[in-house]
């Protein structure tokens, strides 16, 4: 392997960690008061709504059941909006955002579904208001299992990000696509491949880490 | 007279058109321990969770100190305040140490200066024999010292009215007389209680008074020694010979 191919893929890595991690931290940013606010307007929540409930809840299916493939060309003038251009990762960021926030949003949800109704009820019996339930004690107490959600995420947001490669999207998945795919050089699909495991087992590896340190609930 | 620390008038609690509560009335004066008695599904706990507002009511009122709780929602977290109560599964937030746990309250919703709490957090925990697991996670302790941190939790909060739903349930028997321990001696002290509880003995013990109810109403009261020894309706009768095994042998 040449000094080229292999500043090819330096660069490569560095965008998919880049659109990677951007677009896990503002799905995040969106999909966290999304996944609150579905759970606690649940007719059981802490503050049932059912039009609120109703509506976040089909928001989210609606933009789940889209296929990624199909989304990234659909919202090609958003994208041309929002960064001015519909090519290179900083572009892919847009779509990859748009499909991953309704995801992790659901995860939040099932995070928060997870928290021992009971504690939420002693919080409401020691006459806590409902931010104070939601900052104090739903989301610390969903932390390990949030973490856990936000890995399963990112890993997803690698694989879509590398499905942006075929529309104009840049890092690995884009490498592999242009010279394993269309010039049939497969030994660098196989390499950007493997570099492409390899980020998603150092994620998890580094998460699971991170999650066994605070999580207090179990010995 | 003491001054009347709950008033319960004329309450209908219903679960999808099943009454639960009917038509109840009851009064708890200050420093008055009340022990409530019934089987099970006779709406006890329901009780409970209708006094801090836990659950909605049909109609009817609950006062506490001559103020209404349901209903209201602006004033439902004040209010609540002044009802602690403890739940049968302890119910601490696993996440935080035991200081934690008992801190959270008094800091967060009443706003109190964090060395006072801690002073009297630390103070509460020597007295119910926990000093030492300050710093420790409900994950290693005993259900029974759950459950005593649960109590210094409502306590902190310097509730007007404490209730107790069944807390000793859960624990193994010899865990249920270091809870009911501290149960008692907070009735020395003059706290104000309402206790769900199957330990007759302790009942008996405890109680200033015991209300007896089934199909959601109050069936009998009076001292426990009345109670015990001349129950007065054949419901109460019954109820207290599935704890005598006198004619079994």
């Amino acid at each position: 392997m040449n000094q080229q191919m292999i500043e090819l893929l330096a660069g490569g890595i560095k965008e998919t960690l880049y659109m990677t991690l951007v677009s896990t931290f503002i799905a995040y940013v969106i999909g966290i008061p999304l996944g609150v606010i579905c759970f606690i307007t649940d007719k059981n929540g802490i503050c049932p709504g059912r039009i609120i409930h109703l509506v976040t809840g089909i928001l989210i299916n609606l933009l789940r059941s889209v296929p990624f493939l199909i989304l990234l060309v659909a919202i090609i003038p958003l994208t041309r909006l929002i960064v001015g251009t519909t090519i290179g990762s900083t572009a892919t960021i847009v779509p990859l955002v748009v499909a991953a926030a309704p995801y992790v949003a659901r995860m939040v949800e099932s995070s928060l579904k997870e928290v021992d109704a009971g504690v939420i009820e002693a919080a409401k019996s020691m006459g806590s208001s409902r931010l104070q339930i939601i900052y104090k004690v739903l989301l610390p107490e969903a932390k390990p299992s949030l973490l856990v959600g936000g890995l399963i995420s990112m890993a997803t947001i690698l694989g879509y990000s590398a499905m942006a490669g075929f529309v104009g999207g840049g890092g690995l998945g884009a490498i592999a696509i242009n010279y394993g795919y269309y010039r049939y050089q497969t030994d660098i699909m196989f390499v950007t491949v493997a570099f492409l495991v390899l980020i998603v087992q150092l994620f998890q590896e580094a998460g699971i880490w991170l999650v066994n340190r605070i999580d207090k609930r179990s010995a | 007279m003491a001054d009347t620390v709950l008033e319960i008038r004329n309450l209908v609690k219903k679960f999808d058109g099943h009454i639960i509560l009917n038509d109840l009335d009851m009064n708890v004066q200050e420093g008055e321990v009340v022990v409530i008695l019934g089987p099970s599904g006779c709406g006890k706990s329901t009780l409970l969770r209708c006094i801090n507002g836990l659950e909605e009511i049909q109609s009817g009122s609950v006062r506490i100190q001559g103020k209404e709780i349901s209903g209201t929602k602006e004033n439902a977290g004040l209010l609540r305040q002044k009802v602690g109560m403890v739940f049968q599964s302890y119910d601490l937030f696993p996440h935080l140490s035991v200081l934690g746990n008992i801190m959270l309250s008094p800091v967060k919703v009443q706003k109190r200066k964090k060395d006072e709490v801690k002073e009297e957090a630390l103070e509460l925990l020597k007295k119910v024999g926990l000093a030492d697991k300050a710093d420790s996670y409900p994950r290693q302790l005993s259900g029974g010292q759950k459950q005593r941190v649960a109590i210094v939790r409502a306590l902190i909060l310097h509730p007007e009215i404490l209730l107790f739903d069944e807390v000793t349930a859960a624990l193994d028997p010899e865990m249920v007389r270091e809870v009911l321990d501290v149960i008692l001696s907070l009735a020395k002290q003059g706290k104000t209680m309402l206790i769900v509880t199957h330990e007759m003995q302790f009942a008996k013990a405890v109680a200033d008074r015991i209300v007896f109810i089934d199909e959601g109403k109050i069936m009998e009261e009076g001292t426990a020694k009345e109670f015990f020894e001349h129950p007065q309706t054949e419901r109460a009768k019954k109820f207290l010979h599935v704890f005598s095994f006198e004619d079994v042998r």
